[in-house]
């Protein structure tokens, strides 16, 4: 299935990203737009202006998509916390990874495209997922 | 810089009721630190982040059942970006000082209270620089008197470090030296 989201990837799309490629659509190919105009007919597109899987109410667009497919895991949660803050900062979540996090995407998305950034940054994510299904396990920070 | 650079505008229209839709726009544009430009007009530098945020309170806009429109702009004068740029500059001064006035006045509190103020105002103080575009010469003072008061008491005998660090952390912590000499630095 086809993906389309706003150019200049940030924090927020290339998290939705991976999550939609490992949770929702192995399959996803992404295409990167500069105007809502430019989403192909065939493509679902999120994290833009206008469109549903995008920010609603407090939510960041991260934390639509868990809602909207019904993603309870609360590891993916966690993630969101930290998705949100570094995307939003408006301390809703108490998330000290955020400003880390935010400031290494937004490095990437000097020094890469948007191919690139997704490509960088899915691994990153998957990290992110072990270190705090660990956690979530254990019910402490495992390292 | 002879040109003037690129500004996202957001020109928006609010209801007056309900009014908790339009005061939490209201409440994110201040954290964000727009320029006020006229009545429902704000602009900030444009970036990439300031973009990203100016229209997702827009799409809050048209969902709180106002409406809103982004521009992208370029004042039409450099004395005009100046005067703008100056007013968000006199906002920012304004916040740091209170962030310098609260930490001198934790300065000669016990090591807890010191402590739990530093934190406080730490958090404070990086909120303040998100919404900097043109940081004043306060913002320097306002991280020293806050790292000043965060710094260890012990830091003060430990001449060799503090000459390793720099001179504006020496300075710091030669600042935070004096401070340690009053009571707390006494009793140990």
């Amino acid at each position: 299935m086809r993906w389309a989201t706003r150019a200049g990837v940030h924090i927020d799309r290339a998290a939705c990203a991976w999550l939609i490629r490992r949770h929702l659509d192995p399959e996803a190919t992404f295409v990167f737009v500069d105007d809502p105009a430019q989403v192909p007919a065939d493509a679902t597109p999120f994290d833009m202006r206008g469109v549903e899987l995008s920010h609603h109410g407090a939510d960041c667009s991260f934390e639509t998509i868990l809602r909207t497919y019904d993603l309870t895991d609360p590891v993916l949660w966690k993630i969101a916390e930290i998705v949100h803050e570094a995307d939003i900062e408006d301390e809703r979540y108490e998330a000290p990874e955020a400003p880390g996090l935010d400031v290494v995407l937004r490095g990437l998305s000097m020094t890469c495209d948007d191919d690139r950034v997704l490509e960088v940054s899915g691994p990153l994510f998957d990290g992110l997922y072990e270190y705090y299904r660990r956690a979530f396990l254990l019910g402490r920070p495992p390292a | 810089m002879d040109q003037p650079g690129n500004w996202v505008l957001l020109a928006y229209r609010m209801p007056r009721e309900p009014s908790a839709p339009r005061i939490a726009v209201w409440r994110k544009l201040e954290r964000l630190g727009v320029a006020r430009l006229g009545d429902g007009l704000v602009g900030l530098p444009a970036d990439a982040r300031t973009r990203e945020q100016v229209d997702w309170i827009a799409e809050e806009i048209t969902a709180g059942g106002g409406s809103a429109t982004v521009w992208l702009a370029t004042p039409g004068s450099l004395a005009q970006e100046r005067a703008i740029a100056e007013q968000m500059q006199a906002a920012r001064r304004a916040e740091y000082e209170m962030i310098i006035v609260q930490a001198r006045a934790a300065e000669g509190a016990r090591a807890g209270e010191r402590s739990r103020v530093a934190n406080r105002l730490r958090a404070e103080l990086r909120r303040v620089e998100r919404r900097d575009f043109f940081p004043p010469a306060e913002r320097d003072a306002a991280h020293q008197a806050v790292r000043a008061l965060s710094a260890p008491p012990e830091a003060a005998g430990d001449g060799a470090r503090a000459g390793e660090a720099g001179d504006g952390a020496t300075a710091a912590l030669i600042q935070d030296a004096e401070g340690a000499g009053a009571p707390e630095g006494r009793a140990r």
